[in-house]
């Protein structure tokens, strides 16, 4: 009777968990449950942030609205998961996130050993240093950071490369280690360390946010490459080939001149070439080969915009960073961003 | 047919076999269940493509660490990282657990002081740090206190080239010249000695009841001893000063705030507990011990030391264990101000090499191992102060 009564409660039990782990297609349990959940910075301005009514913006979080908006045509079918850097991949890796869009570096070993897949790059970025001018008026070169205690964010790819220059430079340093953003910003503001270091993007997002910004300047100096991108787990390629052609949507749609306001009047276009990724050519099945509707590029645009759109509000001149394109610009146009034609 | 249908029964119910019975169905089921769930693990990580194994210990870091107590750089191990992070860990959980007991036997006293303003101090001090989250503890004094110190180039200077900056505390280190190492034989030799003359002087007591000054002999010995050698040896040492550089002060000994904080912190929080404990046992000595006592003719200081406080210690030690423990716990919220305990450097070791299943397994296994360790020392200590019925 026990026994019947154990073997009852621990094959309950083993269903239980055994149901909880088996999740084979990302896309249809993103249907089923009617939303996105995004994984994105904890608050990083520009990137991911949420605005004084609570409403995540910014970089990444456009990204996240577009993949909802490829599903679903709704580019508010998204929630958010703040994640530091720490916890990202774990979550990622548990499904507790279906996506994670939180400036983070493409590497090889997050690639393999993680069991992750970068679904292509949506900003190349480089690591700096910020300094205090006023406290420091001396110093205007990396190479002259010697001695220096430096704030820096755990478990990121900052922080090796930090070691690494320092050690190739032969020059001496105090890292400052913490979780999360704000914690870094506060000691940095409060005098703890006389340098700040992160991607460049993220100085100058972190800099708005200091007691008095124009007291801080970013050197010269970039370290290290830091192509940020999308991130998804290994093993499920419908899921990963949908949001790298959510990526390659915004930036095509920028090279043919597609925005958020003319997207409408586009669809009439006689240029086969728009013709066919708005999907109003009749042979076409783009769409269906995603898993997903075949307007979907143009709900995206109409969600957040082309790539230069997006890049511009956020980060750009409309935004209080003001970010220049650099090599974040098309490649037609001088900068590195080439995604391959929809076709 | 009816005496086998008895014996059988006889068997089925007999309590001892029953017992057996169920334990080794509780053993079994527990122990398919611990299989099952780490093949569970094992399967899923293989199916995720996440790699498992501890071989990753032995890559570089590539990370730096600022306060290693031991030589590291990024080309050491990983190995040798976490155990950066865990001799950081001791660190904080023993200098913690040494002054909270200080802290918390003088307040636990001072409660039961006759100075009215005494006890009222002591009271408040009690109450705010009890009923105050340790980690708001730890932030109040690296956020509110450290970090609102002026910066290196307006250090405060203290007394014998000591500073006290928004980088920390800073002190000259002490560089030991040759003949030194006669002044350190001179401090093992004053303790050894120090205990035989205790011992001699006990033995004496008991034997003819006399009395030896064994406190001030003691002293005599422990500080006298290592002095007359350094003078015979001519002051081997020097100092190394803190001088300012352009970003900060180098050179000398630096306690970066972070430990600082951390440490006032656990060590004040948890005093407040270890002080109520304190009084609980005082009080929980009968007042007629006293009285008789008194009544022997011994003094108040005697009675204290001998009837009093032994007494006590047998209620004391018990809770202050558990207080021992949650120090030693505490100090994983090393994390929320950037101290590289072993919480923040497994935390950023999972992080670059995404081993997170083996470092959890790393952290509940060290804190387990210190934390029994704690338990074994305390439990002798508390057998040791026991009541012993003859």
């Amino acid at each position: 009777m026990h026994k019947a009564i154990w073997t009852a409660v621990l094959g309950a039990v083993a269903l239980a968990l055994m149901m909880a782990a088996a999740s084979a297609s990302t896309l249809s349990d993103v249907k089923k449950k009617g939303y996105v959940q995004c994984g994105v910075n904890t608050g990083l301005a520009g990137f991911a942030a949420p605005d004084d009514k609570g409403n995540w913006k910014g970089f990444d979080v456009d990204l996240c609205r577009a993949v909802a908006a490829a599903i679903f045509g709704d580019g508010n079918k998204v929630k958010f998961t703040p994640l530091g850097a720490k916890e990202r991949f774990t979550a990622l890796q548990s499904g507790e996130i279906d996506l994670l869009v939180r400036n983070t570096s493409w590497t090889e070993t997050r690639d393999t050993e993680l069991g992750l897949n970068f679904a292509g790059v949506n900003y190349y970025d480089g690591q700096g240093f910020m300094i205090n001018a006023k406290k420091l008026p001396g110093v205007n070169s990396a190479l002259q950071l010697s001695g220096a205690s430096i704030c820096v964010q755990t478990g990121t790819t900052t922080e090796l490369n930090l070691a690494d220059y320092f050690k190739s430079h032969h020059m001496q340093y105090n890292p400052v280690v913490f979780e999360k953003f704000v914690e870094a910003n506060a000691a940095y503001d409060s005098g703890r360390c006389d340098v700040y270091t992160t991607d460049q993007s993220g100085l100058y997002a972190i800099r708005l946010t200091l007691k008095n910004p124009d007291d801080h300047v970013v050197l010269p100096e970039i370290i290290s490459k830091e192509p940020l991108g999308p991130v998804v787990r290994q093993g499920d390629d419908q899921w990963f080939d949908l949001v790298k052609w959510t990526l390659n949507a915004m930036i095509i749609s920028e090279e043919l001149g597609i925005t958020q306001s003319n997207v409408d009047q586009m669809k009439k276009s006689e240029n086969p070439k728009i013709r066919r990724v708005l999907g109003q050519d009749p042979n076409s099945h783009y769409g269906r080969d995603l898993g997903i509707g075949e307007d979907w590029v143009v709900n995206i645009v109409k969600a957040v915009g082309n790539y230069g759109e997006s890049f511009e509000r956020n980060l750009g001149q409309g935004s209080p960073l003001k970010i220049k394109r650099g090599l974040n610009q098309l490649w037609s146009k001088g900068g590195i961003l080439y995604a391959p034609p929809i076709r | 047919m009816a005496s086998q249908q008895k014996g059988r029964a006889s068997v089925f119910y007999d309590p001892k076999i029953r017992g057996i019975f169920f334990q080794a169905v509780l053993f079994f089921a527990l122990a398919a269940f611990v299989w099952w769930i780490a093949d569970n693990t094992i399967a899923n990580l293989r199916r995720a493509h996440i790699a498992s194994g501890f071989g990753f210990l032995n890559g570089r870091a590539g990370f730096d660490v600022s306060d290693a107590l031991i030589p590291y750089s990024s080309d050491s191990t990983m190995a040798r990282a976490l155990l950066v992070g865990l001799l950081n860990t001791l660190l904080v959980a023993v200098t913690g657990i040494v002054t909270a007991t200080i802290v918390g036997f003088l307040v636990g006293i001072g409660r039961l002081a006759r100075n009215w303003l005494v006890r009222q101090i002591c009271t408040i001090y009690i109450e705010i740090f009890r009923n105050i989250p340790p980690l708001l503890v730890i932030f109040f004094w690296y956020l509110g206190v450290l970090s609102v110190l002026p910066s290196p180039r307006n250090s405060i200077r203290l007394p014998f080239d000591m500073y006290l900056n928004s980088r920390g505390f800073y002190m000259p280190a002490p560089i030991w010249g040759e003949g030194a190492w006669l002044a350190g034989a001179g401090l093992l030799a004053g303790v050894l000695l120090a205990f035989i003359v205790a011992r001699w002087a006990r033995q004496r007591q008991m034997a003819t009841g006399r009395r030896f000054p064994v406190l001030w002999a003691s002293i005599a010995l422990i500080v006298g001893l290592p002095l007359a050698a350094f003078a015979l040896t001519g002051f081997p040492l020097s100092f190394d000063v803190p001088k300012a550089s352009i970003f900060n002060l180098t050179g000398g000994i630096q306690v970066k705030p972070e430990f600082l904080s951390l440490y006032l912190a656990l060590s004040f929080y948890t005093a407040a507990f270890i002080a109520e404990i304190v009084r609980a046992g005082i009080l929980g000595v009968d007042k007629g011990q006293t009285e008789a006592a008194y009544s022997l003719g011994l003094t108040p200081g005697p009675t204290l030391r001998l009837v009093i406080v032994p007494q006590a210690l047998r209620i004391i030690v018990p809770p202050l264990t558990s207080q021992y423990l949650n120090l030693t716990k505490n100090t994983s919220l090393a994390v929320a101000i950037g101290y590289a305990d072993l919480v923040a450097i497994g935390g950023t070791i999972l992080n670059q090499t995404g081993q997170a299943v083996e470092i959890v397994a790393i952290w509940m296994v060290v804190y387990l191992g210190i934390s029994l360790a704690v338990s074994v020392l305390m439990n002798w200590f508390n057998a040791r102060t026991a009541l012993k019925d003859k």
